[in-house]
Order: structure tokens, then sequence, then C-alpha cells
């Protein structure tokens, strides 16, 4: 009984052994999709296409890149890996988003910093007009009795119609 | 027409200097890098009679082939890619000049251009291309040179400053002898 049962502890693990390398190697061998090749190629840029993101890119050069991101899928490299190995062959403006180094930060930084900007003079203007009317306030609405004899004529015409 | 300051208009808060000098130093400083990359985009391909700058070529084999070490021999750099059609048409024609010219002071190199390794090793086989030949790695020679595509070829003399530049495919083996001759000569 437990030579029996030692037997099929082994028989258990071996199976289980085999089952984890057919399914790594199955993992690794798996075809990437067009969809999980698209979901880097779209972070992607080829000099050669400018403004044309790697994913909608028709030229030669694009697919063979495309076909590049697949077979390092294929190999098991990750979305960051392959990302690297494009800015390590072909430079950083091959990324649809520039790393923040050098003058990139610019592209982050301007573009708040301008919205802040526009909003602190936006606040600033409003609160002087403020200001201005309180310290000035408005006309009188009601018209100053006219001088005009016919203006008065007619408004006294009025009365009287009315 | 406007109307005269009153006392209570009189005195506006007066803005910190040192804001406004730092906004225009802002703006200015904007201007400015926006204007040098617009000249530089403007400028075109690197002429000839300018010195490119020193720029090291890796090649498909791991060998570095430096700019400067080549200095005193006429240096061919052809800029191609393996899914540029024209870059056929001038690929064998170059590899025979360089067979011609190999013994005789003049080096060839071959710039693969935003290309992939497996197709541009396919390409050297296709034609047969034996002088060094490496990838643009990260675009920095053909930003070097300023290529607005491929083909092109630009030819240093022996004192490293451009003598010769192509732009598109050469259509004869003729036309590449006379341009590496006037190079050699140092004829326009």
């Amino acid at each position: 009984m437990h030579s029996w049962l030692r037997l099929l502890l082994s028989v258990g693990v071996f199976v289980l052994g085999l089952a984890a390398m057919a399914g790594s190697a199955a993992a690794q061998g798996t075809t990437p999709t067009d969809d999980e090749v698209n979901a880097i190629a779209k972070q992607l840029y080829c000099p050669v296409c400018e403004n044309i993101p790697l994913d909608v890119c028709p030229t030669q050069a694009c697919a063979q890149w495309r076909d590049t991101i697949r077979l390092k899928l294929s190999e098991g490299w990750s979305e960051q890996q392959i990302k690297d190995y494009f800015v390590e062959q072909y430079g950083a403006r091959v990324l649809a988003t520039p790393p923040a180094e050098g003058l990139n930060w610019l592209v982050y930084v301007l573009p708040p910093a301008a919205f802040l900007a526009g909003a602190f003079l936006l606040f600033r203007a409003l609160r002087s007009w403020r200001q201005a009317a309180a310290a000035n306030p408005a006309m009188p609405v009601a018209p100053a009795p006219s001088d005009d004899p016919y203006v008065r004529r007619l408004e006294e015409e009025l009365r009287r119609e009315g | 027409m406007t109307n005269p300051p009153t006392e209570n208009a009189a005195a506006p808060k007066s803005r910190p200097r040192w804001g406004v000098a730092l906004v225009w130093i802002g703006v200015l400083g904007l201007l400015a890098l926006v204007g040098a990359g617009l000249i530089r985009t403007q400028q075109g391909p690197a002429g000839v009679g300018s010195k490119p700058a020193p720029f090291t070529l890796t090649t498909f084999e791991g060998v570095d082939i430096g700019s400067s070490d080549l200095i005193g021999q006429v240096v061919v750099i052809n800029f191609w890619a393996s899914w540029c059609e024209p870059c056929k048409q001038e690929a064998a024609e170059l590899e025979q000049a360089y067979q011609q010219y190999k013994d005789q002071g003049v080096a060839f190199l071959g710039v693969n251009y935003v290309d992939t390794e497996p197709e541009a090793r396919a390409y050297l086989a296709e034609f047969g291309i034996t002088y060094p030949n490496g990838p643009d790695l990260g675009t920095r020679i053909s930003q070097a040179f300023r290529i607005r595509g491929v083909p092109e070829t630009y030819i240093l003399g022996p004192d490293g400053v451009l003598a010769q530049v192509k732009i598109g495919p050469y259509t004869s083996l003729d036309e590449i002898t006379r341009s590496i001759e006037a190079a050699r000569t140092g004829q326009p």
C-alpha cells in the first residue's frame, strides 16, 4: 500500500512537471496576435513615415518593424524590452511619448504651465474688473428730464393717451 | 479719448519686475528654441565643403569604424535600406566600385538606415556586398549628414571635408567612379 502510494505520487509529480514544461513551451512558441503586435506598434513611429503610428503605417519599412515586434514577442520579450530595443536601434524619436529628459521635458512642463499662467491672468483680470465696477458705481438708469421741447411734448402726449 | 486718471484709479499695483522679466526670458528662450529647430530642418543635407561631425559605424560583424580613423583616405558613405527600391539600382555598381578602389586608398562604408537586421543581411547577400556595412544605431550618422531619405551617398575627401554628394541612386558605375575621382583630385 505504502509503495503503491509512493508510485502514484511520483507519477503525479512527473505528469505535473511535463504539463508545466509543455505549458511553458507553448507560451513561448505562441504566435502573437495582430492586436498584441499593434498594442506596441501604436506607441512607435517610424522615422521614414513621420506622424503615422507604426500600427497603421502602410510602408514596407513599417511592416518589417511590426514583424520585428512579433518576433520579439514570440521570443518572450516584454513590451518595455521591445521599446528599449527600438530606441537603441533607431533613437528616442521613434517613441510616441518622448522620455522626459533633455529638452523633451519642455513638452511636459510648458502646456500645464501655460494653462496655469492663463488661469492666473484671467483671475486677476476678473478681480480688477470687479474692483473697478465697485469703485465706479453704475450710471443712473432713469433718464434725466429732457430739456428738448419736442421730447417734452411727446411725453405729455403719451401720458394723455395712456 | 481715454479718461484722465482719477485719484481713485491712480496707482495700480506694480507687477513684480522680476516676474515680468522671467516671463519674457521664458518666451524669448522658447522662440529661440523653435527658431533653431526650424533653421535645422530647413538646412537640408550636409553640403559640399562642410565637415560632418565625427561618427562611428558598428558593422553587422561588430567592428567599430570611426570616421576619424579614415582621415587621409577618400571615404564613400552610402545610406541605404533593404525596403528601398531605388537603393537596389546602385547596389551592385557600388560593390564593383569598391572592388576597383579598395586598394587605392578609397574606403567604402554602408550605413543601413531605419532597417531590420535580417532583411538588411539578406539584401547584402543578394547583391554580394563585401565592404563594411552596419546599422545606423540611434539614427546618429544620418542625423549628422541630415539625410532626407535613401539612397544618399556622401564622399569625403582625404581631409575629411565633404567633396561629393549624391541624392538618389547612382545610375552607372561610371558615375560612381567619376565622383570618386573628383573627390580624390579635389575637383568640384
